[in-house]
């Protein structure tokens, strides 16, 4: 038994990344940089508002909290819509009592399908980014660069009709790209993508044409990942964040930079009646603590980039 | 190993129970070793015919993603919070990081961390290697560590945990001392191989991050007070007067899990437990090694062993 010879073979062997999207910077090489007010710790909150199509498609593949059971499964079909019309609902009132601006991925679906939910975003001072069409549009390599480019211009277009104006920001459906993704959000006039979990800070990602900037959004640092997939309770997410809080507040005054804790929330797990109130208060604490600055994703990378060198 | 077989005949029987004493050096009771996995995964590594890189389609943007967070921000995290208590890494290394994260391995070697192999990338596999192609990425791991370090490796740690029955032979060959891919003891002991002398170095799956993390599903706090107990039984057992002797606890960590914002800090308090409790021997795993096969552990658990053989063993 042997293996074929070029297994053993590494051509892209080489000093910095095995491809051409971006490339190493150790943390210990960056410019600090300031968020706005002095603030030390830039806080990202990111919400997935999404539809599930009661027929689910597995190519590329079946997205996270997609149908379970055989058709018709009402169980999960009518769960993620208490997400949207219930759980969004107490997620966008607990931001308003807590002074807080969110980011907010929508499937353009839901633009379609609910409208008045757009306008209670914008009115609520949000940002609402791109998140593919509905959660049957997921993207991977292989679905070909034609299917997957109409997917983030309908996505796109979608939304700005809805909206008044594109939106400037994307985050794919479970975070997945294929290795033409950044290139054609770059085409379709994005600035920046929320895919990439590889670091704290944003930092800039090139494409043959032109550059996007990578905001990253841990996913670990998620009640997708924390309760669903972990199982922990809400009040050990909560301490998890202010246990992150306090790191990151640390290592800001300790280097004179600035930092940035991402969390994002599912309406249809975060937004259920028995872990509300222990996400308000976990909401509020964030909210008094003065080293925090609530930002959006677009927030932050207008400070970040002329920063950025 | 005895391939083949249904024993594979890698170690000898040797209980928790009655063992001649081993002894650390200063009196010391647990040998503590953390052991950083600094690697590099490919985001569009070619396919092992055994095992599958990546669950989804390259690039796995999560799965590559997270790992690269080792490299930009979790590394330099981790590695101040273990030399502001004293840790020093035996780090497990996909080689290629040298060429491809200098810095990262500088760093290291540095701060005095040991490096051993951990294979080429953590997307290349042993399984199905024929002999020539698993020597091939022994002399590799030697020749690039050495190159990048100055550091001649003493040990290993399989790719991903893939074997082939030669390994274990062929890394004892090549003038290795210690492998940390057998989970039998909390003690080193010898290993049966064609040439030389090799030990194995109680590493740990059961505390690893990744174990703690993914696999037991531990919030932050609940793996710290995981390794706190971890330690401070080992220590209780070591001291006993009818105990083991002085016993090994690893700490195997990858900093794109411990290093994250929201687990740094409970593992700091793990460190500083560890580091005021005083009986530790906080080191790396050549040096428990070269104790172990200096001092007269090695005969010793050997001469141990052998109270147990069958006759016709």
């Amino acid at each position: 038994m042997s293996l074929d010879p070029a297994y053993l073979e590494y051509p892209k062997r080489r000093e910095g990344m095995d491809h051409d999207l971006y490339t190493p910077s150790p943390m210990p090489s960056r410019k600090p940089v300031a968020w706005p007010g002095g603030k030390p710790v830039a806080v990202t909150l990111l919400v997935n508002l999404e539809w599930f199509p009661i027929t689910p498609e597995d190519k590329p593949f079946r997205a996270p909290g997609h149908m379970v059971t055989p058709y018709p499964d009402f169980r999960h079909y009518t769960a993620r819509e208490y997400g949207t019309r219930v759980g969004f609902y107490r997620l966008l009132d607990a931001f308003a009592k807590a002074g807080a601006t969110a980011t907010i991925a929508v499937n353009s679906a839901i633009a379609e399908r609910y409208p008045s939910i757009i306008a209670d975003i914008l009115n609520a001072g949000h940002e609402i980014i791109a998140h593919a069409t509905d959660m049957n549009a997921t993207i991977a390599s292989g679905m070909g660069e034609d299917a997957e480019r109409a997917i983030i211009a309908q996505a796109r277009d979608t939304l700005a009709q809805a909206m008044g104006k594109p939106p400037r920001g994307w985050q794919s459906i479970a975070r997945s790209q294929s290795f033409d993704t950044p290139r054609l959000l770059v085409e379709a006039g994005f600035d920046y993508m929320c895919d990439w979990v590889n670091d704290d800070l944003p930092y800039l990602a090139t494409t043959e044409a032109g550059t996007i900037v990578s905001v990253p959004f841990n996913h670990e640092l998620s009640d997708r990942q924390m309760i669903a997939v972990q199982q922990h309770s809400m009040d050990s997410v909560a301490q998890q964040i202010e246990d992150a809080l306090d790191w990151l507040k640390r290592e800001a005054a300790q280097y004179g930079a600035g930092r940035v804790l991402p969390f994002t929330l599912t309406p249809y797990i975060t937004g259920l009646p028995y872990r509300m109130d222990a996400f308000e208060a976990l909401l509020g604490g964030l909210a008094k603590d003065d080293a925090t600055w609530f930002a959006t994703a677009g927030e932050l990378v207008d400070a970040w980039k002329p920063q950025a060198g | 190993m005895r391939e083949g077989e249904k024993d594979p005949g890698l170690y000898d029987f040797r209980p928790y129970r009655d063992r001649t004493r081993l002894e650390w050096p200063d009196g010391k009771k647990v040998a503590v070793w953390v052991s950083p996995n600094l690697e590099f995964y490919e985001i569009d590594p070619p396919a092992n015919p055994h095992r599958k890189s990546w669950p989804k389609p390259h690039p796995d943007v999560v799965g590559y993603g997270h790992r690269d967070y080792a490299n930009r921000i979790g590394h330099w995290r981790m590695a101040e919070v273990m030399e502001k208590h004293g840790f020093k890494g035996s780090v497990s290394l996909s080689v290629a990081l040298c060429q491809h994260h200098p810095d990262v391995v500088a760093n290291a070697n540095d701060l005095g961390w040991e490096f051993f192999s951990h294979g080429i990338y953590n997307t290349r596999y042993s399984y199905g290697m024929d002999e020539a192609q698993e020597r091939a990425i022994i002399e590799d791991s030697i020749r690039t560590v050495r190159d990048a370090t100055g550091q001649t490796i003493k040990g290993w740690l399989a790719p991903a945990l893939t074997h082939t029955p030669r390994t274990l032979d062929l890394i004892a060959e090549y003038g290795m001392t210690y492998t940390c891919d057998l989970y039998h003891d909390d003690q080193p002991a010898p290993v049966h191989v064609k040439s030389g002398k090799l030990v194995s170095m109680p590493y740990s799956i059961e505390v690893n991050d990744h174990y703690g993390f993914f696999v037991y599903n531990m919030s932050p706090r609940e793996y710290a007070d995981t390794l706190k107990r971890q330690y401070d039984r080992l220590a209780a057992e070591a001291e006993a007067s009818d105990g083991p002797g002085g016993t090994v606890m690893c700490i195997p960590l990858h900093s794109y899990l411990i290093a994250q914002p929201h687990r740094i800090g409970p593992f700091e308090d793990v460190l500083r437990h560890i580091a005021a409790d005083g009986r530790a021997w906080i080191t790396r795993s050549g040096d428990i090694a070269d104790h172990f096969l200096s001092h007269g552990g090695y005969d010793a658990v050997a001469a141990d062993a052998a109270r147990y053989a069958k006759g016709d063993a």
